[in-house]
């Protein structure tokens, strides 16, 4: 692997509006540095994809974005969402994870029935009405592409669902929630080929709604469905342009090395 | 020797000693329900003690102790759980945790007899409690929650990690997420936890000895006034335990017939054991479907 200078990069300029941006954002487990200033604008109602190597920091670095690194990590800088830093000790966190989702890469359903799955964050969060929740269940369900495949189904355990319809489910919950920004950590990294591309197919429809931030070291995936991509090496963003650019036109040189499959 | 062989050579030692262990733990059980089961009668569970003549029952102990076993449980459950909650869900890996877990440990390996001596001082002569079900019932907690508080620090902990984050990552608290998800999806394990160590406590005997006390005193099982001295319900009496009254029968009986009702006693107690065992395995896994919906 050739030796970059970590400290060049290219980072476009997005003069779109934006969802969430951050501003020297530096992330350190214990002493080491995992996050080295990385300054990123996330456009609204785009998907975003962050690739890199193993190690490279991308689900370090979005797990910074909904907090999801509290006790974990120590992470310095400002994110921005809404003209708030969320990235202070003052910020509710429990807050931010209501507009800020996370889908990971396990699905994770919770040990209850379909339907409990994504009512019952919404219940927490104070829906009580019969009626709502069950439009908002079929809402989501709908939204994930899951419905038709559930429907007859809600009172069953979710573990009984298949990886592919509990990463969708998972999916579902998430947005159940009505956030503005989703985040997925390689959502399908643990599937097959027909459930990933489902799953594709998914995150494009919700990008009408949402903004969507997805970690991928699938470099095709990145490609096929992202408007946005950064690519981060050993901690630091190299580059960070829309997709075509990134992949056809990359201007630096690990990027290029990267992409064209050299390295990672 | 090739690898087939000496495989089938450590084959062939374990199998023979799970068939050694299986076979004791047969006879033993064997022997005494053997012994004791044909002296089990309608009459002798439920008609009381004779201290002088043949023909005594065991109504009264093993009333005390079922009784003792829920107040025992009434009392470490909570803290158990709390203590397990706070180990697996709050605490940080620092020096602190490290020595609660080890005074833990410390406190499950302490002799029985030394628990309840302590409680003897303690309870029954500096609280004025007296033997009681109370002073037992606290004894036994300190007995019991060693091994609750693991069990249930473990039952937490082998709910994988993705559970919890899928819960903050919705906006849920830490709180809301430790009893809403976790706590439930562990819920089997603990409560098959709980359910063996209520067998252990129904079967000790050392521990209550100096707290609980050797006599069962008559008690009115139709007053259900729990301060009344004579009601079955007041945890302010001596109450003597089924175990406590084998060991009893066994040393310092007069009555003609101990050999008898030690033997049926103590296949009576292995018997409500058994029952708490498979009680345990049969609920936690109705519960564990009732909770996950899978039909």
């Amino acid at each position: 692997m050739n030796e970059y200078n970590l400290n060049e990069s290219y980072i476009t300029d997005i003069k779109e509006k934006l969802a969430l941006s951050t501003q020297n954002v530096q992330v350190y487990y214990g002493k080491s540095q995992a996050i080295f200033d990385a300054n990123l604008n996330f456009p609204r109602y785009k998907i975003t994809a962050l690739i890199g190597a193993s190690g490279s920091g991308k689900s370090t670095f979005l797990r910074c974005l909904n907090r999801m690194n509290d006790k974990i990590a120590t992470v310095d800088g400002e994110i921005s969402y809404r003209g708030v830093n969320i990235n202070s000790p003052s910020t509710n966190v429990y807050e931010v994870r209501k507009h800020i989702g996370m889908v990971f890469q396990r699905p994770n359903p919770f040990a209850k029935s379909i339907s409990e799955n994504i009512t019952f964050a919404l219940k927490n969060a104070g829906m009580k009405k019969k009626q709502d929740l069950e439009e908002r269940l079929e809402q989501s369900l709908k939204g994930a592409a899951l419905w038709d495949e559930v429907k007859d189904d809600l009172d069953k355990s979710a573990l009984a669902l298949s990886g592919g319809q509990q990463q969708r489910l998972c999916i579902a919950r998430s947005i159940a929630m009505h956030p503005d920004i989703l985040l997925l950590d390689e959502p399908a990294s643990a599937l097959d080929p027909i459930s990933t591309s489902k799953i594709e197919e998914t995150l494009k429809n919700l990008s009408k709604d949402y903004s969507i931030i997805i970690v991928t070291h699938n470099l095709q995936q990145a490609s096929r469905i992202s408007d946005y991509t950064a690519f981060l090496h050993l901690g630091h963003v190299i580059e960070y342009n829309s997709t075509v650019n990134i992949f056809t036109n990359p201007q630096m040189q690990a990027t290029e090395d990267y992409v064209s499959g050299n390295f990672g | 020797m090739n690898a087939k062989k000496i495989d089938r050579i450590a084959s062939f030692i374990i199998y023979t000693i799970v068939a050694a262990v299986i076979l004791l733990l047969i006879a033993i059980l064997g022997y005494i329900l053997f012994n004791g089961v044909p002296d089990i009668s309608w009459h002798f569970l439920t008609s009381s003690a004779q201290s002088f003549s043949a023909g005594g029952g065991i109504r009264d102990q093993l009333f005390n102790s079922l009784y003792l076993l829920v107040l025992t449980i009434i009392v470490s459950l909570p803290i158990g759980l709390g203590a397990g909650i706070y180990l697996s869900e709050y605490a940080s890996d620092n020096w602190f945790t490290d020595l609660i877990r080890t005074s833990v440990e410390v406190l499950s390996s302490l002799p029985s007899v030394v628990v309840s001596l302590f409680g003897y001082l303690l309870f029954v002569i500096k609280l004025k409690l007296g033997f009681s079900i109370l002073s037992g019932a606290i004894a036994l907690t300190f007995f019991n929650l060693p091994l609750l508080t693991r069990n249930i620090e473990e039952s937490l902990h082998n709910v994988p990690n993705l559970q919890r984050e899928a819960g903050m990552s919705l906006g849920l608290s830490n709180w809301k997420t430790t009893t809403k998800i976790i706590l439930p999806a562990a819920l089997p394990g603990i409560l098959t936890g709980l359910i063996l160590s209520a067998g252990r406590i129904f079967g000790e005997a050392a521990a209550l000895i100096y707290t609980a006390g050797q006599s069962a005193p008559t008690v009115d099982y139709s007053n259900w006034n729990i301060f009344s001295t004579n009601s079955f319900l007041n945890p302010m009496r001596p109450a003597e335990t089924l175990a406590v009254h084998i060991w009893k029968v066994n040393t310092e009986s007069v009555t003609p017939d101990a050999n008898l009702i030690s033997s049926a006693s103590s296949a009576v107690l292995i018997i409500v054991i058994l029952l708490f065992n498979l009680g345990a395995r049969f609920l936690g896994n109705k519960l564990y479907k009732k909770i996950t919906a899978t039909k």
